[in-house]
């Protein structure tokens, strides 16, 4: 069997360098791309071939599928914590903040203040690093080794930053109803000025090395439009939104947490290609830098080793948990949250994670396992684009828009 | 203006425009329930549409197993009204739980919910009548066949000793 489609007849299906190409009709083919990891995790995309322009692309999720809205439903309320931050590894903070949330609705308490600057501290770690992971896999897309490189090297920055405060890499399950898990460790403020100056200095590398390189802009630039009206009909999320000229950022319009004392701004881009979804990351990047700069400057101002639990359950803890605090500077889960009942009610979240906004609604009977979690990820609101966008453009154009889009597979499927 | 006097106007608005479509309204934790029959669904939504509720959030379904009904829920907000943005509004209806329940789609009103109403028929079984490509999206067929997230399907917890 030859390894090109000459004299292919119709019905006929061949692997031509590792894909799958069915002659569908004369001059028409269907290409599977994926689903072992086209980019970022397993997904596959079927296309079909008009010479070498996408006419049709059916995105074929759920490879990655874990179950996690049934998984949910067997689990009492704190155990839920680490099962959906598999969904991003690397924004996990990010990813189970707003179930935290709406489980602190339910139960009608919010967070000491000292407990909120932290849970937006780690957030934004979690964004930098979600964002430099993304650029990595676009510079692999494009064939840009280096850029695959430098930000999979920085992100290791971010990555041990989270680690020193929550004491795990990834999946810290940090923030936890009535607060978070572990008090900023002495010198940490330093470690995130010293972070910051390095990360801006190398972004400006970045925008030489990648941004601004010519051979990058030719192949980004008008290539994968996503028009204002057309992204909004999409519902599209995040970046990708902000870069067709939609300023929707959920810590604006909704401000959690204590993203209303700080200061910051939400980098909107008009154009709406694969180049602007790349310029709204590293701008985002910047803005993030700002807000962790403010947030360790106004932990730094408060009283240490207090106020990062609840007292519905702190002041119940017996001394011992006191006295860990105070030593470690670790929150001891109490046992309380083991069997933790929620009082009946639906309640609905919403936060903007790295990728974009991620929503839950949660519904409790009162027991001590919801009733139901539903759970709607950045990527999975995403993933439209590929149906609604590829179409029109070249085959070759695919990797750019791919890349562009920041997709994440096991973050779509759940 | 505070984000619960914007909820209760923007309620005010949604009373007048959907008029006697509405068949109850509730307020929870975060969102409000606008409930509508099966059957005006979609013009609710194109009123809602028409009111700047630009995109959908959320599809959610859930198994009400003990009143023997789905609670059909489209939770919608806004990217172009800064304003409306900060409110979600839930759609639901109410319909019998079946093995074909059916419910008509609103992918023709908003484009954002096209899959997730797939999600919805694969794991529910509920068929949303016009959906213009109504298949599973994220399981494989005979998987999606047992309708997972129905409440009557229950996932039996392994042994460490396997029989």
């Amino acid at each position: 069997m030859s390894s090109d489609v000459r004299g292919m007849s119709v019905g006929e299906t061949r692997r031509i360098h590792g894909l799958e190409v069915k002659k569908i009709a004369r001059d028409l083919y269907e290409v599977f791309i994926g689903p072992q990891h086209p980019g970022s995790g397993h997904m596959r995309i079927i296309v079909r071939l008009d010479g070498d322009v996408i006419v049709e692309a059916d995105p074929d999720l759920g490879y990655v599928h874990r179950t996690v809205e049934k998984l949910s439903e067997g689990r009492q309320w704190i155990k839920i914590i680490p099962l959906i931050e598999r969904m991003a590894i690397l924004d996990a903070c990010n990813v189970t903040l707003p179930y935290v949330e709406a489980v602190e609705k339910l139960l009608g308490i919010e967070p000491p203040e000292r407990a909120k600057f932290l849970r937006v501290l780690l957030c934004e770690i979690n964004r930098i690093a979600s964002h430099l992971y993304g650029m990595g896999i676009f510079g692999v897309f494009l064939g840009h080794s280096t850029m695959y490189m430098w930000p999979f090297g920085d992100r290791e920055v971010f990555v041990e930053l989270a680690e020193w405060l929550t004491g795990a890499r990834l999946t810290h399950s940090y923030p936890v109803p009535g607060g978070v898990r572990r008090d900023m460790p002495e010198g940490f403020a330093d470690a995130v000025r010293k972070a910051a100056r390095y990360m801006r200095k190398r972004l400006e590398e970045y925008r030489k090395i990648f941004l601004d390189n010519p051979v990058i802009r030719r192949r980004l630039e008008g290539v994968g439009v996503i028009p204002k009206k057309l992204a909004i009909e999409l519902g599209i999320v995040g970046p990708n939104l902000r870069a067709s000229g939609v300023r929707y950022d959920v810590r604006i319009v909704e401000p959690y947490e204590v993203y209303d004392e700080l200061e910051f701004e939400v980098p909107v881009f008009e154009e709406g290609d694969a180049l602007a979804r790349a310029w709204v990351r590293v701008e985002e990047i910047k803005q993030s830098l700002n807000i962790i700069e403010q947030v360790v400057e106004r932990l730094e101002k408060m009283p240490k080793g207090e106020g990062l639990m609840h007292d519905r359950f702190w002041a119940k803890a017996p001394p011992l948990f006191k006295q860990v605090l105070q030593k470690e500077g670790r929150v001891k889960l109490m046992p309380i949250m083991a069997m933790l009942r929620v009082p009946k009610g639906r309640a609905f979240a919403r936060a903007e994670a790295g990728r974009g906004e991620i929503i839950y609604y949660v519904e409790s009977d009162g027991g001590i396992t919801p009733y139901r979690v539903r759970v709607v990820t950045p990527s999975f609101k995403n993933a439209i684009v590929f149906k609604h966008v590829l179409p029109g453009h070249r085959l070759a154009d695919l990797p750019a828009i791919y890349g562009s889009i920041d997709y994440f597979p096991p973050e779509a499927d759940r | 203006m505070s984000n619960s006097n914007i909820t209760q106007e923007v309620v005010e608005r949604i009373k007048s425009t959907l008029g006697d479509l509405v068949k109850g309204i509730e307020e929870h934790k975060g969102f409000v329930t606008v409930y509508v029959d099966p059957e005006n669904l979609v013009k609710a939504a194109s009123l809602l549409k028409s009111m700047g509720f630009d995109h959908v959030k959320s599809v959610t379904v859930v198994d009400r197993i003990k009143e023997k009904v789905f609670h059909v829920g489209y939770h919608v907000s806004s990217f172009s009204d800064p304003e409306l943005a900060k409110v979600v509004v839930e759609l639901a209806t109410i319909i019998s739980r079946e093995d074909d329940a059916k419910v008509p789609s609103l992918t023709g009103v908003w484009t954002s919910a096209e899959f997730q109403e797939r999600e919805a028929y694969e794991f529910f079984g509920i068929i949303f009548e016009g959906h213009p490509d109504l298949r599973p999206i994220l399981l494989a067929p005979d998987v999606a066949e047992k309708r997972p997230l129905r409440k009557d399907f229950v996932v039996k917890e392994e042994g460490i000793y396997r029989e």
